[in-house]
């Protein structure tokens, strides 16, 4: 399913934070969604999850998201938010269990495909050995790739992930990449994902998007977006740029001067 | 241990506890006799110590503290704080309060119900209050403030009615009512405080796979289908209705709520909804034992069940604020 946005505008305590963003995700790709502090990634993520109301429309397939019960978007979006939260010492089952929520009739507990569900989700992010233990007395990284399984237990067409990479060993943040590129490949699901790691995104994204002070400034291929000019504008760096057999490698050199 | 077990070795201690309550008190009878005046009555003294008297008593212990129990464990859940309990939402304090203005205007004399009813009034304008703070898309640390601001008021406004009390009997009469017991109350306070409890169970349980979604914060369990705005009302109202309801006839209880979700946690998985039956049950069974005990403890001088539970239930707090000190650092 596509996930669409068409002149998004959105407003925080009155100061707009999105203006007039356009925004495409199609079935079968990994969207990267780069920018530096503030440019408004997560507030992007949150208004395609209907978390803040906005204007412009947010489409799904051919309906717009507005016009979905709450029910429904559960079923059709999850939504992975940089709050790393885990409030009650839950095992870690328990926890990616509760990605199953949308899916399970009121009083019923969760079915044979539901815990199948479950285990092929804590498979992808690396987790499933942790399955007995309590999630908050995990590290950070073991943490963050168990509410990631939570999410694509959750097992929806479209996925938002925030930094689900912050915080992970290299090992990790690639699992987690080759993860998201596995469940969306056979156009089962639409993926955009926030990153802060230049090479990650450019070699497991299929697409990039990079803000700008609440604008789209660059979008494409990874080779079409994360060149030397778009980085010095975006980011205000310089960076190397080579290539290998797999795709770009991008390393920062250093601050670009003021223009 | 599994829900199911759990809650069935809860039940059986509070079958135990309910009988202890029927069976436990400063008239000498003998427990065949009262069994005899419960069910088949018999002598008349008998029949009337345990028809209305002790039977009222145990009844009342029973669903307050289940309110007490479940209320806890559904606020903690739901602001996923383990040190919220059923009196932070401001219900308890206003609900005091409007029983407070009863006494001091004189009116507890001309009915039984009055007393009731100031106090469910009371509750009923924090439910207010706090439904129309609700009602703005409000965050949940915005209900807790409106909640602690509310408490203060009506403690201030308690303080102001027993500085200003007409006579000293009055003053002494709120006292002892802001004490809290279960003592002295006729099945009319059943009747009276059970449906409401029981509207109150229902919205607290109808919101359970809310609690489980806010495990991981308002923007997930949003985005995982919870309407947060009518999880936020059922909870709210049920508490309300239930703790309200309570108070209204018991005067204020504290520490159960606080306690029993903390007493049946470690014994559950930790998931929030399959903490609101077992927390229940738990406040039933201490509510019966504390009850029990203010009979027996000072034999010459009943204690208040409230004093009990505060006298128990303070070093508690205490413990786990210390605890999730340690725990922090």
């Amino acid at each position: 399913m596509r996930i669409t946005a068409k002149s998004l505008k959105t407003k925080l305590s009155g100061r707009t934070v999105l203006h007039g963003i356009d925004v495409d995700v199609a079935p079968g790709a990994v969207v990267g969604l780069l920018g530096p502090n503030g440019a408004g990634k997560s507030t992007l993520l949150r208004a395609l999850a209907g978390q803040i109301s906005s204007e412009g429309v947010v489409g799904l397939g051919d309906r717009s998201l507005d016009a979905l019960s709450l029910a429904e978007r559960g079923r059709l979006v999850a939504y992975l938010p940089q709050d790393r939260t885990i409030g009650w010492p839950l095992s870690v089952e328990k926890v990616v269990g509760l990605g199953r929520l949308p899916w399970r009739a009121f009083g019923k507990g969760l079915s044979p495909e539901d815990l199948a569900i479950c285990r092929a989700a804590m498979e992808e992010t690396d987790v499933a050995h942790l399955a007995a233990r309590p999630a908050t007395e995990l590290s950070g990284g073991e943490q963050a790739r168990v509410l990631a399984a939570r999410a694509i237990a959750q097992d929806t067409p479209v996925l938002l992930a925030d930094e689900p990479a912050s915080g992970l060993d290299p090992a990790h943040q690639m699992t987690m990449m080759a993860a998201f590129r596995r469940l969306a490949s056979g156009k089962r699901r639409a993926i955009l994902v926030s990153l802060h790691d230049l090479t990650l995104a450019a070699r497991w994204c299929d697409r990039i998007v990079m803000l700008k002070d609440g604008r789209v400034a660059a979008e494409g291929t990874p080779e079409e977006t994360m060149t030397a000019e778009t980085l010095r504008d975006v980011f205000g760096i310089t960076a190397w740029i080579d290539r290998d057999d797999c795709g770009l490698v991008l390393a920062p050199t250093g601050l670009a001067g003021s223009p | 241990m599994s829900p199911s077990r759990l809650s069935s070795l809860l039940i059986v201690l509070i079958l135990l506890l309910f009988a202890g309550s029927l069976l436990i008190g400063p008239a000498a009878l003998g427990p065949l006799d009262g069994l005899k005046g419960l069910f088949a009555g018999g002598e008349e003294a008998a029949v009337i110590i345990m028809r209305e008297v002790r039977l009222p008593r145990a009844l009342l212990g029973l669903i307050v503290g289940f309110s007490l129990g479940i209320c806890g464990a559904a606020l903690q859940g739901f602001l996923r704080n383990p040190l919220a309990e059923p009196g932070l939402i401001g219900v308890s304090a206003t609900a005091s309060l409007g029983a407070v203005l009863i006494f001091y205007s004189g009116l507890a004399g001309a009915s039984m119900l009055a007393l009731p009813a100031g106090a469910l009034a009371g509750a009923l304008v924090a439910v207010l209050v706090i439904l129309a703070i609700a009602a703005g898309n409000t965050t949940t640390l915005t209900l807790i403030l409106a909640g602690v601001a509310l408490s203060s008021l009506s403690g201030a406004l308690t303080s102001l009615a027993l500085n200003l009390s007409p006579n000293p009997f009055a003053s002494y009469e709120i006292i002892f009512w802001l004490l809290g017991s279960i003592k002295d109350r006729s099945m009319v306070h059943v009747w009276l405080s059970l449906p409401l409890m029981a509207a109150g169970w229902a919205l607290i349980l109808s919101s359970s796979r809310a609690l489980d979604a806010l495990t991981f914060g308002e923007a997930t369990a949003a985005s995982l289908g919870t309407n947060l705005p009518r999880a936020r009302l059922s909870i709210v109202c049920g508490v309300a209705l239930a703790v309200g309801a309570g108070t209204a006839v018991t005067g204020a209880i504290g520490f159960i709520g606080l306690v029993v979700p903390h007493l049946i946690r470690p014994l559950t998985d930790r998931m929030p909804s399959s903490l609101l039956i077992p927390s229940g049950l738990g406040g039933a069974a201490l509510l019966l034992a504390a009850d029990i005990a203010a009979r027996i403890v000072v034999p010459a001088r009943e204690l208040n069940v409230g004093v009990l539970t505060a006298l128990i239930g303070a070093p508690f707090f205490l413990w786990l604020v210390a605890r999730s000190r340690r725990e922090a650092t």
